[in-house]
Protein backbone atom coordinates (compact mmCIF):
# COMPACT_ATOMS: atom_id res chain seq x y z
CA UNK A 1 0.00 0.00 0.00
CA UNK A 2 2.44 2.40 0.80
CA UNK A 3 5.21 0.90 -2.05
CA UNK A 4 3.53 3.10 -5.12
CA UNK A 5 3.27 6.45 -2.89
CA UNK A 6 7.15 6.11 -1.88
CA UNK A 7 8.18 5.36 -5.29
CA UNK A 8 6.59 8.24 -6.31
CA UNK A 9 8.13 10.39 -3.31
CA UNK A 10 11.47 8.69 -4.34
CA UNK A 11 11.45 9.74 -7.85
CA UNK A 12 10.34 13.03 -7.28
CA UNK A 13 13.49 13.79 -5.39
CA UNK A 14 15.66 12.39 -7.71
CA UNK A 15 14.85 14.28 -10.54
CA UNK A 16 15.11 17.43 -8.16
CA UNK A 17 18.40 16.78 -6.79
CA UNK A 18 20.65 15.60 -10.42
CA UNK A 19 18.98 18.92 -11.84
CA UNK A 20 21.07 20.94 -9.07
CA UNK A 21 23.41 18.43 -7.86
CA UNK A 22 27.10 19.28 -9.37
CA UNK A 23 26.98 22.62 -8.04
CA UNK A 24 27.30 21.15 -4.60
CA UNK A 25 29.13 17.68 -5.12
CA UNK A 26 32.46 18.75 -4.42
CA UNK A 27 32.64 20.67 -1.04
CA UNK A 28 32.26 17.99 1.63
CA UNK A 29 31.11 20.79 4.59
CA UNK A 30 28.67 22.34 2.21
CA UNK A 31 26.08 19.77 4.27
CA UNK A 32 26.95 20.67 7.14
CA UNK A 33 25.57 24.18 6.82
CA UNK A 34 23.25 23.35 3.87
CA UNK A 35 19.41 23.59 5.02
CA UNK A 36 18.21 20.84 6.23
CA UNK A 37 14.61 18.90 5.91
CA UNK A 38 13.71 18.13 9.41
CA UNK A 39 10.78 15.45 10.14
CA UNK A 40 8.80 18.79 11.56
CA UNK A 41 9.27 20.57 8.18
CA UNK A 42 7.84 17.49 6.81
CA UNK A 43 5.04 17.90 8.34
CA UNK A 44 6.13 14.80 10.11
CA UNK A 45 6.62 13.61 13.60
CA UNK A 46 9.97 11.80 14.76
CA UNK A 47 9.96 9.51 18.02
CA UNK A 48 12.76 10.79 20.45
CA UNK A 49 12.79 7.52 21.65
CA UNK A 50 13.62 5.44 18.53
CA UNK A 51 13.50 7.21 15.59
CA UNK A 52 10.66 6.20 13.51
CA UNK A 53 8.64 8.63 11.56
CA UNK A 54 4.82 9.19 11.35
CA UNK A 55 2.72 11.51 10.11
CA UNK A 56 2.09 14.87 12.12
CA UNK A 57 -0.72 14.06 14.81
CA UNK A 58 0.61 10.37 15.27
CA UNK A 59 0.69 10.33 18.69
CA UNK A 60 2.23 7.24 20.26
CA UNK A 61 4.97 5.46 18.29
CA UNK A 62 3.60 2.39 16.93
CA UNK A 63 7.58 0.42 17.23
CA UNK A 64 8.57 1.61 20.19
CA UNK A 65 5.51 3.03 22.15
CA UNK A 66 6.42 6.43 23.50
CA UNK A 67 4.46 9.26 23.11
CA UNK A 68 5.18 11.34 19.93
CA UNK A 69 5.27 15.41 20.32
CA UNK A 70 6.14 17.66 17.73
CA UNK A 71 9.02 19.96 18.62
CA UNK A 72 7.32 22.90 20.05
CA UNK A 73 7.70 25.28 23.68
CA UNK A 74 5.09 23.63 24.56
CA UNK A 75 7.66 21.45 26.36
CA UNK A 76 9.47 23.68 27.92
CA UNK A 77 6.84 24.50 30.44
CA UNK A 78 7.75 20.85 32.32
CA UNK A 79 11.52 21.67 31.83
CA UNK A 80 10.97 24.82 34.41
CA UNK A 81 8.48 23.44 36.75
CA UNK A 82 11.12 20.05 37.68
CA UNK A 83 14.41 22.88 37.53
CA UNK A 84 12.18 25.09 40.53
CA UNK A 85 11.49 22.07 41.94
CA UNK A 86 15.05 21.39 41.86
CA UNK A 87 15.94 24.67 43.22
CA UNK A 88 13.55 24.54 46.12
CA UNK A 89 15.00 21.21 47.46
CA UNK A 90 18.43 22.49 47.02
CA UNK A 91 18.13 25.23 49.32
CA UNK A 92 17.50 23.06 52.62
CA UNK A 93 20.02 19.86 51.34
CA UNK A 94 22.22 23.42 51.90
CA UNK A 95 21.17 25.03 55.10
CA UNK A 96 20.26 20.95 56.49
CA UNK A 97 23.13 18.88 57.91
CA UNK A 98 24.08 16.28 56.00
CA UNK A 99 25.60 14.09 58.44
CA UNK A 100 25.73 13.99 62.02
CA UNK A 101 28.92 12.67 63.35
CA UNK A 102 28.87 11.44 67.40
CA UNK A 103 32.43 10.61 68.41
CA UNK A 104 33.95 9.80 71.74
CA UNK A 105 31.16 8.28 73.76
CA UNK A 106 29.76 11.78 73.48
CA UNK A 107 31.82 13.64 75.56
CA UNK A 108 34.18 14.60 72.16
CA UNK A 109 31.68 15.66 70.22
CA UNK A 110 28.70 15.68 68.35
CA UNK A 111 28.53 17.29 65.19
CA UNK A 112 26.45 17.88 62.44
CA UNK A 113 28.10 18.59 59.19
CA UNK A 114 26.59 20.92 56.40
CA UNK A 115 27.79 19.89 52.42
CA UNK A 116 30.42 23.00 52.87
CA UNK A 117 30.71 21.92 56.30
CA UNK A 118 32.09 18.74 55.27
CA UNK A 119 34.31 20.04 52.62
CA UNK A 120 35.58 22.44 55.31
CA UNK A 121 36.74 19.72 57.69
CA UNK A 122 38.24 17.72 54.86
CA UNK A 123 40.52 20.70 54.03
CA UNK A 124 41.01 21.11 57.89
CA UNK A 125 42.30 17.46 57.79
CA UNK A 126 44.45 17.83 54.57
CA UNK A 127 42.17 15.26 52.04
CA UNK A 128 42.29 18.48 49.48
CA UNK A 129 42.08 16.20 46.71
CA UNK A 130 38.55 14.61 48.07
CA UNK A 131 37.64 17.97 49.47
CA UNK A 132 38.13 19.38 45.82
CA UNK A 133 36.28 16.33 44.45
CA UNK A 134 33.26 16.74 47.14
CA UNK A 135 33.46 20.65 46.34
CA UNK A 136 33.22 20.38 42.53
CA UNK A 137 30.22 17.42 42.76
CA UNK A 138 28.18 18.60 45.14
CA UNK A 139 28.04 22.37 44.90
CA UNK A 140 29.83 23.36 41.76
CA UNK A 141 27.69 20.98 39.63
CA UNK A 142 24.49 21.79 40.70
CA UNK A 143 24.71 25.24 40.11
CA UNK A 144 26.06 25.01 36.90
CA UNK A 145 23.15 22.12 35.90
CA UNK A 146 20.92 24.84 37.24
CA UNK A 147 22.45 27.60 35.33
CA UNK A 148 22.80 25.52 32.32
CA UNK A 149 18.88 24.13 32.09
CA UNK A 150 17.81 27.49 32.44
CA UNK A 151 19.94 28.95 29.70
CA UNK A 152 19.08 26.45 27.27
CA UNK A 153 15.04 26.88 28.09
CA UNK A 154 15.57 30.01 27.42
CA UNK A 155 17.03 30.14 23.96
CA UNK A 156 15.50 27.52 22.86
CA UNK A 157 13.84 27.97 19.75
CA UNK A 158 15.83 31.27 19.16
CA UNK A 159 17.87 31.73 16.18
CA UNK A 160 21.08 30.65 16.35
CA UNK A 161 24.09 29.90 13.97
CA UNK A 162 25.15 26.18 13.31
CA UNK A 163 28.31 26.86 15.64
CA UNK A 164 25.77 28.15 18.66
CA UNK A 165 23.44 25.13 18.32
CA UNK A 166 26.49 22.67 18.45
CA UNK A 167 27.60 24.62 21.74
CA UNK A 168 24.00 23.72 23.21
CA UNK A 169 23.78 20.73 22.07
CA UNK A 170 27.16 19.96 23.83
CA UNK A 171 25.81 21.80 27.14
CA UNK A 172 22.96 19.60 26.94
CA UNK A 173 24.70 16.12 26.74
CA UNK A 174 27.00 17.06 29.12
CA UNK A 175 24.26 18.06 31.58
CA UNK A 176 22.63 15.11 30.82
CA UNK A 177 25.36 13.09 31.14
CA UNK A 178 26.72 14.53 34.87
CA UNK A 179 22.97 14.59 36.20
CA UNK A 180 22.95 11.63 37.86
CA UNK A 181 26.97 11.68 39.29
CA UNK A 182 25.68 14.63 41.68
CA UNK A 183 23.31 11.33 43.70
CA UNK A 184 27.18 10.40 44.59
CA UNK A 185 26.87 12.55 48.11
CA UNK A 186 23.54 10.66 48.83
CA UNK A 187 25.34 7.41 48.15
CA UNK A 188 28.72 8.49 50.18
CA UNK A 189 26.31 9.66 53.26
CA UNK A 190 24.14 6.04 53.14
CA UNK A 191 27.68 4.21 53.05
CA UNK A 192 29.44 6.51 55.88
CA UNK A 193 25.88 6.30 58.08
CA UNK A 194 25.62 2.30 57.92
CA UNK A 195 29.22 1.86 58.43
CA UNK A 196 30.65 3.82 61.00
CA UNK A 197 28.61 2.31 63.44
CA UNK A 198 31.32 2.08 66.00
CA UNK A 199 29.33 2.30 69.66
CA UNK A 200 31.40 4.58 71.57
CA UNK A 201 33.51 5.14 69.75
CA UNK A 202 32.29 7.14 66.75
CA UNK A 203 28.71 6.92 64.74
CA UNK A 204 27.52 8.51 61.82
CA UNK A 205 23.72 8.92 61.35
CA UNK A 206 21.92 10.44 58.08
CA UNK A 207 20.81 14.26 57.78
CA UNK A 208 17.55 15.48 56.60
CA UNK A 209 19.48 17.28 53.91
CA UNK A 210 20.61 13.80 52.46
CA UNK A 211 16.95 13.67 51.38
CA UNK A 212 16.46 17.08 49.90
CA UNK A 213 19.87 16.71 47.81
CA UNK A 214 18.18 13.69 46.51
CA UNK A 215 15.08 15.18 45.62
CA UNK A 216 17.02 18.05 43.51
CA UNK A 217 19.67 15.59 41.77
CA UNK A 218 16.26 13.79 40.81
CA UNK A 219 14.09 16.75 39.91
CA UNK A 220 17.16 18.20 37.73
CA UNK A 221 17.45 14.81 36.44
CA UNK A 222 13.99 14.65 35.14
CA UNK A 223 14.07 18.46 34.48
CA UNK A 224 17.48 18.18 31.52
CA UNK A 225 15.39 14.74 30.46
CA UNK A 226 11.89 16.93 29.51
CA UNK A 227 14.36 19.23 27.44
CA UNK A 228 13.70 18.46 24.06
CA UNK A 229 16.99 19.16 22.06
CA UNK A 230 15.18 19.27 18.86
CA UNK A 231 14.32 22.77 20.23
CA UNK A 232 17.66 23.94 19.47
CA UNK A 233 17.90 23.47 16.16
CA UNK A 234 14.68 24.82 15.15
CA UNK A 235 16.05 28.74 15.46
CA UNK A 236 18.34 27.64 12.81
CA UNK A 237 19.00 30.87 9.92
CA UNK A 238 16.20 29.22 7.75
CA UNK A 239 13.42 29.77 9.99
CA UNK A 240 11.98 32.72 8.67
CA UNK A 241 11.47 31.31 5.46
CA UNK A 242 8.93 28.31 6.68
CA UNK A 243 9.72 26.72 9.89
CA UNK A 244 6.39 26.21 11.35
CA UNK A 245 4.54 23.87 9.07
CA UNK A 246 0.84 24.80 8.56
CA UNK A 247 -1.46 23.00 11.62
CA UNK B 1 22.86 7.68 5.46
CA UNK B 2 21.95 10.83 5.52
CA UNK B 3 18.80 12.60 3.00
CA UNK B 4 17.65 16.04 3.43
CA UNK B 5 15.42 17.01 1.54
CA UNK B 6 13.42 20.15 0.77
CA UNK B 7 10.12 19.51 -1.67
CA UNK B 8 10.77 22.59 -2.45
CA UNK B 9 12.86 22.11 -6.05
CA UNK B 10 15.15 24.95 -5.14
CA UNK B 11 16.08 23.31 -1.97
CA UNK B 12 16.59 20.22 -3.36
CA UNK B 13 20.03 20.60 -4.40
CA UNK B 14 21.77 20.71 -0.79
CA UNK B 15 20.20 17.02 -0.94
CA UNK B 16 22.90 15.03 -2.90
CA UNK B 17 25.75 16.73 -1.57
CA UNK B 18 24.60 15.93 1.67
CA UNK B 19 23.68 12.20 0.79
CA UNK B 20 27.19 11.56 -0.71
CA UNK B 21 28.88 13.21 2.16
CA UNK B 22 27.42 10.62 4.45
CA UNK B 23 27.88 7.61 1.96
CA UNK B 24 31.96 8.34 2.35
CA UNK B 25 31.76 8.79 5.86
CA UNK B 26 30.18 5.44 5.66
CA UNK B 27 27.05 6.27 7.49
CA UNK B 28 24.67 4.23 6.15
CA UNK B 29 21.12 2.38 7.77
CA UNK B 30 18.39 0.00 7.54
CA UNK B 31 15.73 -0.55 5.25
CA UNK B 32 12.73 -2.26 6.26
CA UNK B 33 9.63 -2.41 4.26
CA UNK B 34 10.36 -0.64 1.41
CA UNK B 35 12.87 -1.46 -1.23
CA UNK B 36 16.60 -0.17 0.41
CA UNK B 37 16.90 3.14 -0.09
CA UNK B 38 12.83 4.39 -1.13
CA UNK B 39 11.13 6.17 1.28
CA UNK B 40 7.23 8.17 1.70
CA UNK B 41 7.62 11.15 2.88
CA UNK B 42 3.55 11.29 3.64
CA UNK B 43 3.73 8.55 6.21
CA UNK B 44 7.54 8.84 7.46
CA UNK B 45 7.90 5.08 6.13
CA UNK B 46 11.97 4.39 5.39
CA UNK B 47 12.53 7.29 7.19
CA UNK B 48 14.54 7.94 10.27
CA UNK B 49 14.40 11.25 12.27
CA UNK B 50 17.49 12.36 14.58
CA UNK B 51 16.29 12.35 18.09
CA UNK B 52 18.74 15.11 18.82
CA UNK B 53 18.00 17.54 15.84
CA UNK B 54 14.92 15.79 13.84
CA UNK B 55 16.80 15.68 10.53
CA UNK B 56 15.35 13.60 8.76
CA UNK B 57 17.56 10.37 7.00
CA UNK B 58 16.56 7.77 5.14
CA UNK B 59 17.05 4.17 6.62
CA UNK B 60 19.78 2.25 5.19
CA UNK B 61 21.29 -1.26 6.16
CA UNK B 62 24.47 -1.05 7.61
CA UNK B 63 27.06 -3.50 8.06
CA UNK B 64 28.88 -4.59 11.50
CA UNK B 65 31.25 -1.81 12.36
CA UNK B 66 29.79 0.97 10.58
CA UNK B 67 28.22 3.99 12.77
CA UNK B 68 25.83 6.23 11.34
CA UNK B 69 26.02 9.36 12.64
CA UNK B 70 23.37 12.18 12.21
CA UNK B 71 24.48 14.88 9.03
CA UNK B 72 23.65 18.15 11.40
CA UNK B 73 25.00 17.07 15.16
CA UNK B 74 26.74 14.37 14.40
CA UNK B 75 24.49 12.18 17.53
CA UNK B 76 24.95 8.18 16.75
CA UNK B 77 22.37 7.33 15.12
CA UNK B 78 23.42 3.20 14.78
CA UNK B 79 26.46 0.90 15.30
CA UNK B 80 25.55 -2.69 14.61
CA UNK B 81 28.45 -4.99 16.18
CA UNK B 82 29.11 -8.36 15.32
CA UNK B 83 27.22 -10.95 17.99
CA UNK B 84 26.56 -8.05 19.71
CA UNK B 85 23.28 -9.41 21.08
CA UNK B 86 24.90 -12.52 22.43
CA UNK B 87 27.56 -10.61 24.15
CA UNK B 88 25.10 -8.47 26.01
CA UNK B 89 22.82 -10.71 27.13
CA UNK B 90 25.86 -12.87 28.43
CA UNK B 91 26.71 -10.04 30.15
CA UNK B 92 23.98 -9.27 31.26
CA UNK B 93 23.16 -12.49 32.95
CA UNK B 94 26.61 -11.99 34.17
CA UNK B 95 25.36 -9.11 35.96
CA UNK B 96 22.63 -10.42 37.53
CA UNK B 97 24.51 -13.06 39.40
CA UNK B 98 27.18 -10.90 40.50
CA UNK B 99 24.51 -8.72 41.97
CA UNK B 100 23.02 -11.70 43.27
CA UNK B 101 26.55 -11.84 45.23
CA UNK B 102 26.88 -8.58 46.20
CA UNK B 103 23.64 -8.05 47.97
CA UNK B 104 24.30 -11.06 49.99
CA UNK B 105 27.90 -11.11 50.79
CA UNK B 106 29.24 -8.96 53.30
CA UNK B 107 29.78 -5.51 51.25
CA UNK B 108 32.27 -3.30 53.85
CA UNK B 109 34.10 -4.09 57.37
CA UNK B 110 35.36 -1.34 59.50
CA UNK B 111 37.04 -2.46 63.05
CA UNK B 112 38.62 0.61 65.71
CA UNK B 113 39.51 0.15 69.34
CA UNK B 114 37.98 -3.23 69.76
CA UNK B 115 34.68 -1.79 68.29
CA UNK B 116 33.74 -3.78 64.93
CA UNK B 117 30.82 -2.96 62.23
CA UNK B 118 30.01 -4.79 59.14
CA UNK B 119 27.29 -4.12 56.64
CA UNK B 120 25.73 -5.85 53.37
CA UNK B 121 24.41 -3.67 50.81
CA UNK B 122 20.90 -3.77 51.68
CA UNK B 123 22.58 -2.29 55.21
CA UNK B 124 23.71 0.37 53.47
CA UNK B 125 20.36 1.18 52.00
CA UNK B 126 18.74 0.38 55.74
CA UNK B 127 21.05 3.74 56.80
CA UNK B 128 17.58 6.16 55.80
CA UNK B 129 15.07 3.96 57.52
CA UNK B 130 14.74 6.30 60.43
CA UNK B 131 11.30 7.82 60.35
CA UNK B 132 10.55 9.90 57.28
CA UNK B 133 13.80 9.35 55.58
CA UNK B 134 12.41 5.63 54.34
CA UNK B 135 11.48 7.12 51.00
CA UNK B 136 14.61 7.37 50.73
CA UNK B 137 15.66 3.95 51.60
CA UNK B 138 13.66 2.60 48.82
CA UNK B 139 15.22 5.04 46.59
CA UNK B 140 18.35 3.87 47.54
CA UNK B 141 17.48 0.63 46.77
CA UNK B 142 15.72 0.66 43.17
CA UNK B 143 19.04 2.88 42.18
CA UNK B 144 21.74 0.70 42.80
CA UNK B 145 20.10 -2.98 42.89
CA UNK B 146 16.53 -3.46 41.68
CA UNK B 147 17.24 -1.19 38.51
CA UNK B 148 20.49 -2.70 37.26
CA UNK B 149 18.93 -6.11 37.22
CA UNK B 150 15.78 -5.10 35.86
CA UNK B 151 17.69 -3.71 33.12
CA UNK B 152 19.59 -6.68 32.86
CA UNK B 153 16.69 -9.10 32.94
CA UNK B 154 14.76 -7.00 30.36
CA UNK B 155 17.76 -7.06 27.95
CA UNK B 156 17.91 -10.86 28.32
CA UNK B 157 14.27 -10.77 27.41
CA UNK B 158 14.85 -8.69 24.39
CA UNK B 159 17.54 -9.91 22.82
CA UNK B 160 17.61 -13.46 24.44
CA UNK B 161 15.35 -14.77 21.10
CA UNK B 162 17.39 -12.81 18.65
CA UNK B 163 20.36 -13.83 19.78
CA UNK B 164 19.34 -17.83 18.66
CA UNK B 165 17.91 -16.54 15.73
CA UNK B 166 14.46 -16.72 16.56
CA UNK B 167 11.27 -13.95 16.68
CA UNK B 168 11.58 -11.78 19.64
CA UNK B 169 9.68 -12.52 22.71
CA UNK B 170 6.06 -10.85 22.82
CA UNK B 171 6.53 -8.15 24.67
CA UNK B 172 10.00 -7.78 23.45
CA UNK B 173 9.40 -3.74 22.19
CA UNK B 174 8.23 -2.79 25.67
CA UNK B 175 10.29 -4.44 27.81
CA UNK B 176 13.26 -2.33 25.52
CA UNK B 177 11.66 0.76 25.77
CA UNK B 178 11.50 0.12 29.63
CA UNK B 179 15.30 -1.00 30.36
CA UNK B 180 15.43 2.53 27.94
CA UNK B 181 13.51 4.44 30.43
CA UNK B 182 15.45 3.05 33.09
CA UNK B 183 18.80 3.76 32.34
CA UNK B 184 19.42 7.04 34.00
CA UNK B 185 17.98 6.01 36.96
CA UNK B 186 20.30 3.00 37.17
CA UNK B 187 23.18 4.26 39.36
CA UNK B 188 25.41 1.15 40.07
CA UNK B 189 28.72 2.92 38.55
CA UNK B 190 27.72 6.12 40.84
CA UNK B 191 27.82 4.18 43.79
CA UNK B 192 30.86 2.21 43.50
CA UNK B 193 32.19 5.47 43.57
CA UNK B 194 30.31 6.82 46.14
CA UNK B 195 32.36 3.66 48.17
CA UNK B 196 35.38 4.98 47.11
CA UNK B 197 35.02 8.77 48.29
CA UNK B 198 33.41 6.95 51.54
CA UNK B 199 36.26 4.70 52.26
CA UNK B 200 39.10 7.81 51.72
CA UNK B 201 37.07 9.84 54.52
CA UNK B 202 36.85 6.71 56.69
CA UNK B 203 40.40 5.90 56.20
CA UNK B 204 41.59 7.84 58.63
CA UNK B 205 39.54 6.96 61.38
CA UNK B 206 39.48 3.12 61.77
CA UNK B 207 40.47 -0.06 59.61
CA UNK B 208 38.95 -1.18 56.85
CA UNK B 209 38.49 -4.39 54.88
CA UNK B 210 36.31 -5.02 51.29
CA UNK B 211 33.98 -7.95 51.42
CA UNK B 212 33.39 -9.79 48.53
CA UNK B 213 30.78 -8.01 48.17
CA UNK B 214 32.55 -5.10 47.03
CA UNK B 215 34.85 -6.77 44.72
CA UNK B 216 31.50 -8.19 43.30
CA UNK B 217 30.29 -4.90 42.80
CA UNK B 218 33.31 -3.52 41.38
CA UNK B 219 33.14 -6.17 38.74
CA UNK B 220 29.71 -5.66 38.23
CA UNK B 221 30.32 -2.20 37.23
CA UNK B 222 33.42 -3.38 34.61
CA UNK B 223 30.56 -5.83 33.21
CA UNK B 224 27.97 -3.26 32.87
CA UNK B 225 30.68 -0.69 30.55
CA UNK B 226 31.74 -3.67 28.24
CA UNK B 227 27.67 -4.48 27.83
CA UNK B 228 27.21 -0.79 27.13
CA UNK B 229 30.20 -0.52 24.56
CA UNK B 230 27.79 -3.24 23.00
CA UNK B 231 24.79 -1.56 23.03
CA UNK B 232 22.94 0.63 20.20
CA UNK B 233 19.57 1.00 21.22
CA UNK B 234 18.60 2.49 16.80
CA UNK B 235 20.42 -1.12 16.35
CA UNK B 236 18.00 -2.99 18.62
CA UNK B 237 14.79 -1.31 17.81
CA UNK B 238 15.33 -2.02 13.82
CA UNK B 239 15.96 -5.52 14.88
CA UNK B 240 13.27 -5.45 16.74
CA UNK B 241 11.03 -4.60 13.48
CA UNK B 242 12.98 -6.22 10.89
CA UNK B 243 12.23 -9.88 12.80
CA UNK B 244 8.76 -9.47 13.81
CA UNK B 245 7.48 -7.08 16.25
CA UNK B 246 4.12 -5.84 14.50
CA UNK B 247 4.26 -2.22 13.69
CA UNK B 248 1.72 -0.98 10.93
CA UNK B 249 2.61 -3.67 8.11
CA UNK B 250 6.45 -1.42 7.79
CA UNK B 251 8.47 -4.54 8.61
CA UNK B 252 8.33 -6.37 5.39
CA UNK B 253 11.86 -7.78 4.54
CA UNK B 254 13.20 -5.54 1.44
CA UNK B 255 14.07 -7.21 -1.86
CA UNK B 256 18.11 -7.18 -1.07
CA UNK B 257 17.24 -9.12 2.01
CA UNK B 258 14.54 -11.40 0.91
CA UNK B 259 16.74 -13.77 -0.65
CA UNK B 260 18.72 -14.63 2.65
CA UNK B 261 17.72 -16.06 5.36
CA UNK B 262 15.29 -14.83 6.73
CA UNK B 263 17.16 -14.92 10.32
CA UNK B 264 19.98 -13.55 9.34
CA UNK B 265 20.72 -9.73 9.99
CA UNK B 266 22.83 -7.99 7.65
CA UNK B 267 23.89 -10.12 4.43
CA UNK B 268 27.17 -9.35 3.73
CA UNK B 269 26.97 -8.62 0.30
CA UNK B 270 23.80 -6.19 0.04
CA UNK B 271 25.39 -3.28 2.22
CA UNK B 272 28.05 -1.73 0.98
CA UNK B 273 26.97 -2.63 -3.04
CA UNK B 274 23.80 -1.26 -2.43
CA UNK B 275 24.29 2.08 -0.78
CA UNK B 276 26.84 2.68 -3.16
CA UNK B 277 24.19 2.08 -5.67
CA UNK B 278 21.59 4.17 -4.06
CA UNK B 279 23.40 7.22 -3.74
CA UNK B 280 24.80 6.72 -7.67
CA UNK B 281 20.99 6.69 -8.53
CA UNK B 282 20.17 9.37 -6.31
CA UNK B 283 22.69 12.38 -6.87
Amino acid sequence: MNRPAAAAAAGHVAGHSSGHAPGHAGGGDVADHAPLLTAHRANLVGCRSCGRVWPSGHEICDRCGATLHPPDRKGLQAVWAWLAAGLICYVPANLMPMLKTETFAGIGASAEATILGGVIELIHYGNYGVAAIVFVASVIVPLIKFGAIAWLAVVAGRPATHEAAHTRLKVFEVIEFIGRWSMIDVFVVAILSALVQLGFVASIHPGPAAVCFALSVAFTMVSAQSFDPRLIWRGLPLRGRKDRTPG
Amino acid sequence: MGMSQFRQPARAAASAAMARTCAAAGAVYVGAMLIEGQYDLTTGAGLLACPRCDALHIEEELLSGEVARCVRCNTVLARPREGAFTRIVALSLTQVVLMIAATFFPFLQISRMGFGNDTSLFGVALAFSHGWMIPLTVAVIVFIVALPVMRALLLVYTLMPMAMGRRPARYAAPAFRASEIMRPWSMAEIFIIGTAVALVKVGGLASLHMGPAFWAFCALILVGLASRIYTSSATIWDALEDQGVRTDGREVVPASRAEATSAGRVPAASGGASVGASVGARG
